[in-house]
């Protein structure tokens, strides 16, 4: 056992297989009696944590997550999967409404001191929000080096050797721990929870706290104006020849003339 | 241009689905949150477990369940995928390996599983109902040797009570086991046995004493046993991911440990074996039901006859309402009949019973009337419907055919108390 610790942040999100319906008033999507499940790039964190902790390399998996009661859910799904404890951080709706990237983040920062992870490991964004912003904030404000949308990780020496999916290829980097990680797609497949472990995970210690119990004030400093549906696909139609698509993609103004 | 290049920075929802090739129109789960919300009233863990069932159906079964019905293909390495997620053993007793959950899971559990393929999730079933017999009435010896590999399904188990003669009138079966030794030898024949050539331990009702249930013995019979031999692979409408066929004893003979219970009390076993397995396969209905609802319902969005699409049409929408309000109907009878089971209600041999005539009729119904909305194509091989509507058949028949089941429940209402 090399004592590592690993804070794995796990979001609460309207499942992937949904189809999202924007609400009538425009102020958000309906999220009432839709079902939710925990953010499938936090689910492969959660594994690659796991792993890690199989493979000895780490000693502690601590799932987190920041949001309503039903957060909950999630982080026993974490547990089954073989989390060793949680810390639910109990958002009430209408603060969850406005909570931002930024304010996870400096949770999740002062959970990481208190607990005194060397890791802390998220998805590298959210399906609802996609705003891919939490682990580089979090490596911000605690001054970590950060390793985002990791692909593979190793751990080499005392240092991890990760695998990156960047703009033209792969970028391996060694990163200094304590780190902070976000995971992409292809870093793992997740596993099945298995029975007995979503038994076992019942048990398991799961600590309730609040933003303000990390000194973090919930304050907005962004205001959603509305919410819309993506513009419907125009039908597309066959053209004869190139010299018809160039002519149609001057007159759309999309190629100079 | 970053954005071009970065695909998988936006739209993490896409991605998800695109770089998992899920396809969208198999994955959207459009009955959660309806009125037959398959989870509906489900928590905690329960409904986690649903979950993971459902995952494993949808991964696991479902895409493959086409392919395993028309190559008669029984898939050893999904079903013992299942089991190592705790799916072989369920209601057993953990201190063998069982996962030592109640019959409401169990039944949860199948009913997810037969989403993806209710002809595999059925012969789960019956392993599962075999394994708990050994665990609940076998010795530590009997419950030692096999339940541990029973749970991992490295081992496959079938029940043997119905014979070539014997079949609604169980009692009057034949088989015979006479004590030689310290071994029986078991002369007669089993008919219509799932897994039969392919299972590694029979659980075999037999006689050892006089006519009647009280004659009647439960004894394991393993497939390597001298004397045990098989049939001709049955050809049948649907369950074609295991095979069945006659299970022929000739001179067969088992060292007298491998009785289970008490000599003469095989019937009572048999019967108590089978109340369990008459919630499982209701449960089996119960999911196939549910995808073909579900499937159904997407078509009427798809397909467009008269100038609209089905769904607009008033009979059709009717039809589907009728169909979802016969599944819930099942459903919620089944469950009640599971938990009665699991509270020992004096009741619950009828309610399972009750439960079995009810959901399998309703649920072959559904699946049926699925295929009707899908019209020519429901017919195809294509298409799945038609495998749930061959699939659930037999549920009317098997563990008790529903005209038994109308028996017992008459002869519980005609009973002066």
């Amino acid at each position: 056992m090399s004592g590592l610790r690993v804070l794995v942040g796990c979001k609460r999100v309207i499942d992937y297989a949904v189809k999202i319906r924007v609400k009538p008033d425009k102020t958000g999507v309906v999220t009432d009696g839709v079902k939710h499940s925990m953010n499938p790039f936090d689910e492969i964190a959660v594994e690659e944590a796991v792993r890690m902790k199989e493979k000895k390399i780490v000693s502690e998996v601590v799932a987190v997550s920041c949001g309503p009661a039903q957060c909950q859910e999630i982080l026993r799904t974490a547990m089954a999967m073989g989390a060793d404890r949680a810390i639910h951080v109990e958002v009430d709706a209408k603060n969850y409404d406005t909570m931002l990237p930024l304010h996870v983040a400096k949770i999740l920062s002062k959970i990481a001191q208190e607990e005194k992870a060397d890791i802390v490991f998220t998805g590298k964004q959210a399906i609802d929000d996609d705003a891919n912003q939490t682990a580089q904030m979090v490596a911000g404000i605690l001054n970590w080096p950060q390793a985002t949308f990791a692909s593979k990780i190793e751990k080499v020496d005392g240092n991890l050797k990760v695998t990156r999916e960047i703009d033209g290829g792969l970028e391996t980097i060694s990163v200094k721990l304590p780190a902070v990680i976000s995971s992409d797609l292809r870093l793992n497949e997740p596993r099945y929870a298995t029975l007995p472990n979503i038994m076992k995970a019942k048990k398991k210690p799961l600590v309730k706290k609040t933003p303000k119990d990390y000194g973090v004030e919930l304050t907005s400093t962004q205001q959603v104006l509305k919410v819309d549906e993506p513009l419907t696909r125009q039908a597309g139609s066959k053209l004869g020849s190139v010299e018809e698509l160039v002519q149609k993609l001057r007159d759309a103004g999309l190629v100079p003339s | 241009m970053a954005l071009l290049f970065r695909p998988s920075q936006i739209f993490g929802r896409t991605v998800y689905h695109l770089q998992r090739s899920i396809q969208f129109c198999q994955t959207r789960t459009m009955l959660a949150g309806s009125c037959i919300d398959i989870s509906h009233g489900l928590e905690g863990e329960q409904n986690q477990i649903q979950q993971v069932a459902l995952d494993f159906a949808k991964n696991e079964m479902s895409p493959y369940m086409q392919k395993w019905d028309e190559e008669e293909i029984f898939p050893v390495d999904t079903m013992r995928k299942a089991a190592a997620l705790g799916f072989g053993a369920v209601y057993c007793n953990e201190k063998y390996g069982g996962t030592g959950l109640s019959r409401l899971d169990a039944s949860i559990i199948f009913e997810a599983l037969a989403t993806g393929c209710c002809s595999t999730t059925a012969y789960i079933s019956i392993h599962n109902m075999c394994a708990w017999m050994i665990d609940e009435f076998g010795t530590e010896e009997l419950r030692e040797k096999w339940i541990g590999s029973l749970a991992t399904m490295d081992k496959f188990a079938s029940y043997c009570l119905t014979e070539p003669g014997a079949g609604s009138d169980a009692v009057s079966l034949t088989t015979s086991a006479k004590k030689d030794g310290s071994d029986y030898v078991i002369n007669g024949a089993k008919a219509f046995i799932s897994g039969a050539g392919r299972s590694d331990v029979y659980v075999v009702m037999c006689r050892t004493g006089a006519a009647g249930a009280k004659g009647v013995s439960c004894i394991l019979v393993d497939k390597d046993s001298p004397g045990l031999s098989f049939g001709k692979k049955e050809k049948k409408v649907g369950w074609n991911t295991h095979p069945a066929s006659i299970v022929s004893f000739d001179d067969c003979r088992v060292p007298q440990t491998n009785l289970v219970g008490a000599e003469g009390q095989g019937f009572n076993i048999a019967m108590k074996g089978l109340n369990g397995g008459r919630l499982n396969v209701a449960s089996c209905s119960l999911g196939a039901a549910h995808a073909s609802i579900a499937k159904a319902r997407d078509h009427l969005k798809v397909r467009k006859q008269f100038g609209k699409t089905l769904e607009n049409f008033q009979y059709l929408q009717f039809r589907l309402a009728e169909m979802a309000t016969q599944l819930l109907a099942s459903r919620l009878m089944v469950r009640n009949a599971a938990k009665a089971l699991d509270n020992k209600d004096q009741e619950a041999v009828v309610l399972c019973s009750m439960a079995k005539l009810f959901a399998t009729e309703q649920c072959f119904e559904i699946c049926n009337g699925a295929l009707q909305l899908f019209g020519g194509y429901g017919y195809l091989k294509d298409y799945p419907v038609q495998q749930y509507m061959r699939d659930t058949r037999v549920h009317c028949i098997l563990e008790g055919t529903n005209e038994i089941m109308r028996m017992l429940v008459s002869r519980d209402l005609l009973t002066e108390r």
